[in-house]
């Protein structure tokens, strides 16, 4: 009021207030402070739209946008003709997160029942402290759709591959298997792992409220399915091969055995089994005996069935021919400190009669006459002591000594196979010197689709020849090997009956062997059977393995359509010559 | 000029309401093509699992029990084959 009053001494206009005047500092003050505090919504929206774009976008992606998996599946394997023997098909896996997953006790039994795990069990591991556990792996799609009506918390499902293997433990050491996570572990799956499995393709897409896929976003990434591989296998010939193994070994109370069958055209494997064998569709409860796949990993000293080799190097060199006389009486050698000895003691034979009767005299006197090395030369030639590189896993390469080594006893047991070891693989491969004209082929685990293959030329032609003479008399009347005869056919092969040896001392237990082919006029197919500790009184080759060479060789000619070459009547031994 | 601009104001409405049916549209159909391609693949599941049905049931060990067991075949004895060649000589076509 007082001021009021002492307004009235000055002019109306000259109002005091307005005369007033603020101190500058204020409007400054506040200017800055808005512009401050721009600064900062503008230092606010660059973090935000500038420095932290990504992540925000990414997040606000991440409401409507789906990154899918698109799986690819596992290529599959077939035999030759393109029937399956392996094939991976869509199953579910079921999870839990324990922390989430609070079921009704009725809830809980149910869930039990349809995963086929005892109730107690499910309660463990739903009471379990870890944040996932998976409940059951690998069940049936339908059985997985009607846990999913069941709409149980906490519980879920993701997609897995399973493999089948419909021919069973009939192919199981060739084929394979794999693990739960689509790895190959063995066999095939494993050699050919990188070109059997897939790879998941990928694609984003906008999903709208009900988890509908609406659009496509970005690029996709297509799934590149596994390559499907044909193996050369046949399955009739696996069968029949399995199926005459499995009768031999329980026949002869036998531990193992094994059986090859090679095309000598092309050197394809057409049939390789093992006994004893698995399930590779039910895994528990394995043992290494039943995971071996013996003719390629295991080696063995192949006794007799190298004879041929000695005798054919000992042609090759022109030391001998088909009919020199060699004396092998009285059935006993001395070299040294050792005494070599037949079986049954022979007098004088021809080298076709020493392969004939399978003398371990007279391949020695075929030895004695050779230089080690030109010996050692040959054996590494056929492909023994170098693993026979069909990229299968554990494929060995057996045992032969460099030559420099060798004592004339231990070159004289080499030529009837004592002292050198090998897988029945290197022997059947080594065999196509004589089914074939003298030349060694390389081998496929896969179907070829050019069929021609390029040899490497061991013997000549001429000795190739004369030794399967010499292999025809072996299976005929006079012969180790009668029981190997096949009606219709010509047939030539060699038996082997080899002393185990076990911790360095040659045991009484025996591995019986014969490889032969047939049919003799062209050989078509070669075929090795080995047989592991004989029981039951027979342990000779051409008792034990012979039949089984000549049933599994009967069945595949029949079943490759391949014309008998010989009149049905068994042929008469000694004229093999003739027929050359 | 305002009828020009009326004019181009229904233009856009329409053009507008063009927009919104293609895009439904577009969804619509997209979800078909989606369902197709689940069905191709469910197809596809469905012949891998019958193909290894096929393969259960062609098991050489099956046919052969069939064969020997139900259909009572077996082997012919080589005294009952007769081989057929091309050109059958006299007394040849029995060996």
């Amino acid at each position: 009021m007082m001021r009021f009053k002492g307004a009235q001494a000055h002019r109306f206009a000259e109002s005091p207030i307005l005369q007033l005047r603020l101190p500058g500092w204020r409007s400054r003050l506040m200017a800055v402070l808005i512009l401050a505090s721009f600064g900062v919504l503008i230092g606010r929206a660059f973090y935000l739209q500038v420095l932290n774009d990504a992540f925000l976008q990414e997040k606000g992606e991440s409401r409507y946008r789906r990154d899918l998996e698109i799986s690819a599946s596992r290529g599959r394997i077939a035999d030759r003709h393109g029937d399956i023997l392996a094939v991976s098909t869509p199953m579910k896996s079921v999870w839990a997160i324990p922390a989430e997953a609070r079921l009704q006790p009725e809830q809980s039994r149910q869930l039990a029942e349809l995963l086929e795990i005892e109730h107690k069990e499910l309660t463990r591991k739903l009471s379990s402290d870890k944040s996932f556990v998976f409940l059951q792996r690998q069940i049936p799609p339908d059985v997985g759709e009607r846990i999913a009506a069941l709409k149980l918390p906490g519980i879920g499902q993701s997609k897995e591959y399973r493999r089948f293997y419909p021919t069973g433990e009939m192919t199981a050491h060739i084929v394979g298997f794999t693990g739960v996570d689509d790895k190959g572990l063995e066999g095939v799956e494993l050699a050919f792992q990188g070109q059997l499995l897939g790879r998941p393709g990928s694609r984003s897409v906008i999903r709208d409220r009900r988890g509908q896929i609406v659009e496509d976003v970005g690029s996709i990434r297509p799934p590149q399915d596994g390559r499907d591989i044909r193996l050369s296998l046949d399955s009739k010939i696996q069968y029949l091969a399995f199926s005459q193994l499995r009768q031999a070994v329980a026949e002869h109370k036998a531990k193992a055995g094994g059986v090859v069958v090679l095309d000598a055209k092309t050197g394809e494997i057409l049939a390789l089994a093992n006994w004893p064998t698995y399930n590779p569709n039910n895994r528990d409860n394995l043992t290494g005996a039943q995971l071996r796949n013996r003719a390629l990993t295991d080696t063995f000293e192949p006794g007799s069935t190298l004879k041929p080799f000695t005798a054919a190097l000992a042609l090759e060199k022109g030391k001998f021919r088909f009919d020199s006389v060699i004396d092998c009486a009285p059935g006993r050698l001395t070299i040294g400190k050792a005494t070599i000895s037949d079986a049954h003691p022979h007098g004088a034979l021809t080298v076709a009669q020493i392969i004939q009767k399978s003398s371990n005299v007279g391949a020695a006197k075929l030895a004695a006459t050779l230089p080690a090395e030109e010996m050692w030369a040959m054996f590494d030639a056929v492909g023994f002591g170098q693993a026979p590189r069909l990229g299968f896993p554990g494929e060995v390469a057996g045992r032969l000594r460099p030559w420099k080594s060798w004592r004339p006893i231990e070159q004289a047991t080499m030529s009837y196979g004592h002292g050198i070891s090998v897988s029945l693989m290197q022997l059947v491969r080594a065999y196509t010197v004589f089914a074939r004209d003298g030349d060694l082929i390389p081998l496929s685990l896969t179907r070829s689709e050019t069929p021609l293959v390029q040899g490497m030329q061991v013997f000549s032609p001429q000795t190739a020849r004369e030794v399967r003479a010499m292999l025809e008399m072996a299976v005929q009347p006079g012969g180790t090997a009668p029981k190997a005869q096949i009606p219709g056919y010509r047939v030539a092969g060699k038996t082997g009956t080899a002393h185990k040896l076990e911790s360095g001392q040659y045991t009484n237990k025996y591995v019986s062997s014969f490889v032969g082919f047939a049919p003799a006029s062209d050989p078509r197919l070669i075929v090795a059977v080995m047989i592991d500790e004989p029981g039951g009184g027979r342990h000779y080759g051409g008792d034990v393995a012979g039949p089984v060479f000549a049933s599994v060789t009967a069945s595949a000619l029949r079943t490759l359509g391949i014309p008998p070459d010989a009149p049905l009547q068994v042929a008469n031994g000694g004229n093999a010559r003739e027929r050359l | 000029m305002l009828r020009i601009n009326l004019l181009l104001l229904v233009a856009a409405l329409l053009c507008a309401l063009g927009v919104v049916t293609s895009q439904h549209k577009a969804r619509k159909l997209f979800q078909t093509l989606e369902a197709e391609q689940e069905r191709a693949r469910q197809l596809d599941v469905e012949f891998g699992q019958l193909q290894l049905e096929l393969s259960t049931w062609a098991t050489p060990p099956r046919i052969e029990k069939i064969a020997r067991e139900k259909l009572r075949m077996r082997t012919p004895e080589a005294a009952r084959m007769l081989v057929a060649t091309r050109a059958p000589a006299a007394g040849e076509g029995r060996p």
